[in-house]
């Protein structure tokens, strides 16, 4: 009879208690250091935001008080995404769309399936070694050594399968019928994969593609030896050939400075990276949560 | 019907829009080797870069640890137990916690929407750039841990791995921020992979009467293994490749030491911190790194590959 009732004290009830118990922590200890990490970020480097830290040049550290602003790493950082957005995109979606639409599961598109996802795994360093053997140290372009444009390639390397897996996986969720429908009246391929697979794609493929942008932005590794640093201003489009400041590469440097000035100023540029990369991030999850709830009415 | 024969033949395409499809399809193709052929450009242009060095030391270069560019001697043992020992410790940190988180919002023990913010918090974890994390390592968790790594060291120092007195930045702190890194990776895939045991299974297990975390430990997560371990293996590669938080907590020393609390170095860190600076016999010591980085990370990754393909079918 008694068996018939929950029992508190039972070895069960009390070891499920405890495993739940024990699960609750698991996440408490997950959760706490992004709300310590943000909240810090937001606390400190929002204290030293100025409308200066916009439009000067960065002071070279020293025993200055003043660290000056961010402005060439902010454009430098908006330069080299742009670059690497115009290289990784169009290859990308190419791509995908072979992959998607005219890859029939033979061994090439296994083959290129599967180097996807490695080269997604390959450390972010070795893209930057990756160019510095094949860019930097070869001077190859126009003779210039470090530049935007290097770093622009490396982090290309990076966005590339990020681009290619949300193409395919975007396009593969187009119903087929729409493919049949617009073959059956006569379109050909790529009229129908233009005009028809890819509009129907575009949300979730921009999604994708904006979120990888967003990561990019926020890479060092492959900058620090490729786009290198500058202190100066970006003033015309042959700047592109020399050294070029990111935001990245400003927190790595100025963070191992002794003086207080430049510490401030890579707490500054945390603040605006990682509040643009959040803010992109949460944007473009409420839209891909209210077009699933579009979809599913 | 001689008309209507006509009709038909002027119903072919035109040449020139067969050309457009015929030339878009290749292009794609094209586009979608390029994968391939960066792949194989990385694996050659670093293998050949380091072959200098590779035919100069040879698989002594893995197990030796002196890195004096001076006298031109180089080994990386340093940095390679340093790859190894943080990124092992580090996972077998973060694989309870974050299958620990995992299973929490798998489960219904808070409500959907609370499980959901939970969800997209750690994910978002995963968003922030890691020099973000240095810089917050360096000037925050520093601090804050440094009292505990003294404690550390008084009672466990006769550990080899708390052996020697803590210095301002050491691998312990590489390994505590890696956690905070690999934890939104391990724990989306494990709620992922817990997602997708189907109910049936865990219904079967109330049914016979086993508690909630009798049917977790024996069904649902065996079910779910293969998918964790590909997961974990994938914390693993990112883990062994991180630099940049890595390298502004670590300390960057190439003096070795068994001990957490010393400062250590790492493949990448090394790379990260020489690179720039580095000539002669020293960039291909550099570039003879970077190619077992590389290996290691690649070896990882296809075996977690390999994982996935072969048990994701089970269920």
């Amino acid at each position: 009879m008694n068996s018939l009732f929950y029992q508190k004290n039972s070895s069960r009830n009390i070891g499920d208690k405890v495993f739940t118990s024990l699960s609750l922590i698991c996440v408490v200890i997950s959760i706490l250091p992004l709300i310590f990490l943000v909240t810090y970020i937001l606390i400190k480097g929002g204290a030293q935001i100025t409308p200066e830290l916009f439009t000067l040049e960065p002071n070279p550290p020293g025993d200055d008080l003043d660290a000056g602003g961010i402005n060439p790493a902010l454009i430098g950082t908006l330069i080299i995404t742009t670059i690497a957005s115009i290289i990784a995109i169009p290859v990308g979606v190419g791509g995908g769309i072979y992959l998607a639409e005219y890859s029939k599961g033979g061994p090439f598109s296994r083959f290129i399936r599967f180097g996807v996802n490695v080269l997604a795994g390959v450390p972010s360093i070795i893209a930057g070694v990756f160019i510095y053997a094949l860019i930097v140290s070869t001077k190859i372009l126009f003779g210039s050594m470090y530049s935007g444009l290097a770093g622009g390639m490396a982090l290309s390397i990076l966005m590339l399968p990020t681009v290619i897996k949300t193409t395919d996986e975007g396009l593969k969720l187009v119903p087929n019928e729409l493919r049949y429908a617009s073959l059956g009246v006569g379109a050909s391929m790529y009229t129908t994969i233009l005009k028809i697979t890819l509009p129907s794609a575009f949300r979730s493929i921009a999604t994708g593609v904006v979120l990888g942008i967003a990561r990019a932005a926020g890479e060092t590794a492959p900058l620090i030896f490729t786009a290198l640093f500058s202190y100066y201003y970006i003033t015309g489009f042959g700047d592109l050939f020399y050294e070029m400041g990111s935001l990245a590469v400003l927190i790595y440097n100025f963070a191992l400075e002794p003086y207080d000035a430049q510490n401030k100023l890579a707490w500054a540029a945390s603040f605006i990276l990682v509040l643009s990369i959040l803010s992109v991030n949460i944007f473009s999850r409420i839209l891909a949560a209210l077009t699933e709830k579009t979809k599913r009415v | 019907m001689e008309e209507k024969l006509a009709l038909f033949k002027n119903r072919k395409r035109f040449g020139i829009e067969k050309n457009i499809d015929i030339i878009f399809k290749n292009t794609a193709l094209v586009l979608s080797s390029f994968v391939a052929i960066i792949l194989l450009g990385i694996v050659l242009v670093v293998f050949f870069q380091s072959f200098e060095s590779f035919s100069r030391y040879g698989l002594k270069f893995l197990v030796t640890s002196e890195w004096n560019p001076v006298k031109d001697e180089y080994g990386a043992f340093t940095a390679i137990y340093g790859t190894l020992i943080t990124s092992f410790l580090s996972l077998l940190i973060t694989i309870p916690l974050g299958v620990g988180t995992a299973i929490f919002i798998t489960e219904d023990f808070v409500p959907k929407v609370f499980r959901e913010i939970i969800g997209s918090f750690v994910e978002l974890l995963a968003a922030i750039p890691s020099v973000v994390l240095g810089l917050w390592a360096i000037f925050v968790m520093e601090p804050f841990f440094r009292a505990f790594f003294v404690f550390l060291h008084n009672f466990f120092g006769w550990v080899p791995l708390f052996s020697s007195e803590p210095t301002g930045r050491n691998s312990l702190l590489a390994i505590l921020i890696l956690v905070v890194m690999l934890l939104p990776i391990v724990t989306s895939i494990a709620r992922d992979s817990l997602n997708q045991v189907p109910k049936k299974l865990r219904n079967a297990s109330y049914g016979i009467g086993a508690s909630r975390w009798k049917t977790i430990f024996s069904v649902i997560l065996p079910a779910a293994l293969s998918g964790i371990m590909a997961g974990v293996l994938l914390a693993l590669g990112r883990a062994m490749g991180e630099t940049m938080a890595v390298t502004m907590i670590i300390g960057n020393s190439n003096a070795f030491s068994w001990s957490l609390l010393s400062p250590g170095y790492t493949i990448s860190s090394m790379l990260a911190n020489q690179f720039g600076e580095a000539d002669g016999s020293q960039v291909s010591s550099l570039f003879y790194a970077a190619f077992v980085l590389m290996i290691l990370s690649l070896v990882v990754n296809i075996f977690a590959q390999w994982l996935v393909k072969k048990f994701s079918l089970k269920y």
